[in-house]
């Protein structure tokens, strides 16, 4: 079992007791496990209103249309949008590896959320049986146990669900290199085309703020660390508290709540969508 | 599939009211939550809008104010607000604002209100109207109190030794000796196993001296010739003072203890002797036994025994209060006695005087000596001062040497000014009722609660109808009474482990006495003086003043409540200073203040608070 909360690559006793997973399982991490890295794709570079209108057209995937169609609706493709006007939705994933192309979604949570609230009450969460790299038997999954991964659904029975939850409000996500590509691959996997959308990354935006400057050699001489920017981490800067990781409902709560922190201490309810997404 | 909060429902289930629902409802309210983040220093609500749910802090720090910008309340991680809103008309009564960045999980309105309808427990620990909830606490309290409540099971500290009939008379007397008991239980045929079996007598040390030694009997005689039979047996849950009539009556002094048909014990007379004696009535007894100081001072161990045993025999704080002044008195009274046998008989008449806490009835084990003289109008100071200098001196010190200490502001019959003929004493008063200053009153209104203890007592008697007759006449002195008593204030109540103070510092631990009882005797006592009531004890001051209808309805059992609630956390907190070997003090540490104290401490904080409002109200600071 993998998670990638563990980019900083320096793991804690309880994060290594959920690595189970025998050495030759582990793929070659696709993250960089000394230093935050930007996201390959220049997605800040994308002009998301004119990419949705064209997707919305020219997608051949109904379901996707629809998905474009409801952004576009719903405006949280509007680089000018304040945030505190967007809707949102806090997202998570739990997978079986690090890589999109190797590795499987198990679940997903969703809360949808605003500036001021993220509502419990309209939270979502599925299981889904990944095709490849399935965990031995042995392996109990941070609250799922074995056998529901046995009798969930593929992820093309949920798609349509899924796609039709997530449309029309903006996505958030702690660190965008898992839920952006698995949720591309496997869609790309099963109906043979991709899925493009923007994301506000709490952790781009730690990144942001903490990353800026490489430390000098005299900082790395005397023994300074880059400030983490692990989701835990992250939250302990802003009084936020501690919570159990590894559950999709409970990150992705813990990832909303550090969004409306991250906002009220670094910006402002009129900050628009564009100087935040990535 | 339905997501599930483990987080959210993990966290209210830890927290009051959330404590008080079942299981499925708790899941209920942890899926409803909505969740936000206020950074420190941001408003979370105004007065007066609207308001949808109950804020919970999941983390942080949030100050709750009056209307009128008066701080209300600071609350931390499982606190709650905005409930009184929620109760009401929906519109936000306290406005709220974070201190510290704080997570709020917000609990919609109606669910909230449908728990707070349904579950009678979840509403009782919501519950707004603070006098409601002290009002309940202090009725449950009543209910526990019974002084002769004590069962005998409480004094059996052991299993019963026993020993068959058939055994010699020397066996018998070896098992005494090794067990160190002085009787046993004799069994017809001793099998363990049999446990319903009774026994059918007891032998004891006076039977052995008197049936055996004295007769000369051979120490081989079987027990069962010399055993006692028929026992008289009790249950374990009778009342000790019950067994004590039994043991009186039937003229015995072991009886067997029954707890479901089993013998559990053996109530022995000296038991009861040894229990009855931290009785508050055998302490004074002994003290009229003593004849020195050094023999009073060795007594001081026995009062604090009978101090602790009051309160953990669930004794009010009245019945408290007034046995350890009775205790108080009792020391001066002998230590007068004493001192009139050592310097000879008074040359004039005098009375001495209790004054404050000892003269109201309400001392506690942790007091200093207040005391004054009134001496006959034909006292000469040339002729008669020294003989009650010494006496005053030996007085003093007595009571210094029994845990009494030296009073700081020097209010004790040593001090000339405070050991003066009646006349006197007649124009101090007058003068401190007709033509007060805040300044002369300020040390003086120890001097209302007074009360003659020793020689000619009609002294006090004329003292106190003076002061009664006066002071509802004077306005101006009521006035001066009045913003005095108003010098001490309450603490706002507790934020985490601090005593949270109205101008929001903290402290770590707070003066009972100072910030509590004191301030509440001083408010009752001017209500009193203002009626002219003829009472001393606050408890019977309030009744008096009740009854003359002068409060605003309802206030008066308000303070009766907070008064009972705040006296006894201080007695408690002194009992357990001497149940673990301390000094008892009056500084209570927030820390060891169990929840239901804290709650309700707070409760009567307020109470004490809004009295103190109404008298700054009622006695403009102006009309002096």
């Amino acid at each position: 079992m993998f998670r990638r909360n563990n980019s900083e690559g320096s793991d804690s006793e309880r994060e290594k007791s959920l690595h189970k997973v025998p050495e030759h399982d582990v793929p070659t991490p696709s993250i960089p496990s000394q230093r935050y890295s930007p996201p390959t794709t220049d997605w800040q570079r994308v002009n998301w209103q004119e990419r949705f209108q064209h997707l919305a057209e020219n997608a051949h995937d109904p379901r996707l249309k629809k998905f474009y169609q409801a952004g576009l609706d719903a405006g949280i493709t509007d680089a000018n949008m304040p945030i505190s006007e967007v809707p949102m939705m806090v997202l998570d994933f739990e997978t079986t590896g690090l890589n999109a192309a190797e590795h499987g979604i198990l679940s997903i949570g969703a809360i949808p959320m605003n500036l001021h609230r993220i509502s419990q009450q309209q939270a979502r969460m599925w299981l889904a049986k990944p095709r490849r790299n399935l965990p031995a038997e042995s392996i109990v999954i941070h609250g799922i146990t074995h056998s529901q991964i046995q009798q969930a659904p593929d992820f093309i029975d949920i798609l349509e669900e899924v796609l039709e939850f997530l449309a029309g409000r903006l996505l958030i996500v702690h660190y965008q290199g898992i839920e952006r590509p698995f949720l591309a691959a496997a869609i790309e996997e099963r109906i043979g085309e991709r899925i493009e959308f923007p994301v506000i990354d709490t952790m781009h935006l730690e990144a942001r703020l903490h990353r800026q400057k490489q430390l000098t050699l005299w900082q790395r001489f005397r023994g300074a660390k880059p400030v983490s920017i692990r989701l835990a981490d992250s939250r302990t800067r802003y009084g936020l508290p501690w919570y159990h990781p590894h559950d999709a409902i409970t990150d992705a709560l813990a990832t909303g709540e550090l969004l409306q922190a991250q906002i009220a201490h670094h910006y402002s309810p009129n900050t628009t969508i564009g100087e935040l997404w990535s | 599939m339905e997501a599930e909060h483990i987080e959210v429902l993990e966290f209210i289930r830890q927290y009051s009211p959330f404590t008080e629902l079942p299981e499925e409802e708790l899941a209920v309210a942890a899926q409803s939550i909505e969740v936000g983040y206020f950074k420190a220093g941001s408003q979370i609500l105004e007065h007066n809008q609207q308001v949808a749910d109950l804020h919970i802090i999941r983390s942080g720090a949030v100050e709750v104010f009056h209307r009128t910008g008066e701080l209300y309340n600071r609350l931390s991680d499982g606190g709650f607000f905005a409930e009184a809103g929620l109760l009401r008309n929906g519109r936000v009564r306290y406005p709220a604002h974070a201190i510290e960045d704080t997570l709020i999980y917000f609990l919609p309105g109606e669910l909230f209100n449908r728990f707070y309808d349904e579950y009678e427990e979840f509403a009782d620990a919501v519950e707004t109207e603070d006098r409601q909830r002290l009002k309940r606490a202090m009725r449950r309290n009543q209910n526990a109190n019974d002084l002769m409540s004590v069962t005998i099971e409480h004094l059996i500290s052991r299993e019963p030794v026993s020993i068959s009939a058939d055994a010699s008379i020397r066996e018998a007397a070896e098992k005494m000796t090794n067990e160190e008991v002085s009787s046993l239980l004799i069994f017809d045929e001793l099998v363990s196993t049999d446990e319903d079996a009774l026994p059918s007598g007891v032998i004891t040390d006076k039977d052995l001296r008197k049936r055996v030694l004295a007769v000369g009997l051979a120490d081989s005689t079987p027990v069962r010739e010399v055993m006692s039979t028929g026992l008289v047996f009790v249950e374990h849950n009778q009342r000790v003072f019950e067994a004590m009539l039994i043991m009186l009556r039937r003229n015995l002094h072991h009886l067997p203890v029954l707890k479901k048909n089993r013998t559990i014990g053996v109530l022995s007379l000296s038991d009861v002797v040894r229990h009855e004696s931290k009785n508050s009535l055998f302490v004074v007894s002994s003290i009229f036994r003593q004849n020195s100081i050094e023999e009073l001072a060795t007594l001081v161990p026995d009062v604090q025994a009978s101090f602790v045993r009051m309160v953990n025999e669930d004794a009010n704080s009245r019945m408290i209060g007034s046995s350890m002044a009775v205790i108080g008195r009792s020391f001066k009274q002998r230590l007068l006695e004493l001192g009139e046998e050592k310097f000879g008989p008074p040359p004039v008449p005098y009375c001495f005087l209790a004054l404050g806490s000892m003269a109201r009835d309400e001392q506690s084990v942790v007091t200093d000596q207040d005391n004054a003289m009134v001496l006959h109008d034909s006292f000469d100071p040339e002729q008669h001062d020294e003989y009650f200098r010494q006496l005053a001196q030996f007085v003093s010190d007595g009571l210094d040497a029994c845990g009494y200490t030296y009073c700081t502001g020097y209010i004790m019959a040593t001090n000339p000014e405070w050991r003066q003929p009646l006349k006197v004493w007649q124009e101090y008063f007058t003068r401190w009722v007709d033509d007060p200053t805040p300044e002369a009153l300020l040390h003086a209104s120890i001097f209302f609660d007074l009360e003659g203890v020793w020689g000619e007592i009609d002294y006090a008697k004329l003292l106190n109808e003076l002061v009664q007759r006066k002071a509802k006449r004077s306005n101006r002195f009521l006035a001066f009474m009045a913003r005095n008593a108003l010098n001490r204030t309450p603490p706002l109540g507790f934020f985490k482990d601090f005593v949270m103070e109205k101008d929001g510092k903290h402290n770590n631990s707070i003066n009972i006495k100072r910030r509590g009882t004191a301030p509440l005797a001083d408010l009752i006592r001017v209500h009193s003086l203002a009626i002219g009531s003829r009472a001393r004890n606050s408890f019977a001051r309030l009744e008096d003043v009740m009854d003359a209808n002068i409060l605003p309805p309802g206030r008066g059992p308000d303070l009766r409540d907070a008064l009972e609630l705040i006296s006894m956390v201080r007695i408690r907190h002194q009992a357990l200073a001497i149940e673990q070997g301390e000094k008892p003090d009056n500084n209570v540490a927030p820390e060891n203040l169990s929840d239901f104290e804290r709650k309700n401490l707070k409760d009567a904080f307020q109470i004490l608070s809004s009295a103190q409002r109404y008298m700054r109200f009622r006695y403009p600071p102006g009309a002096t």
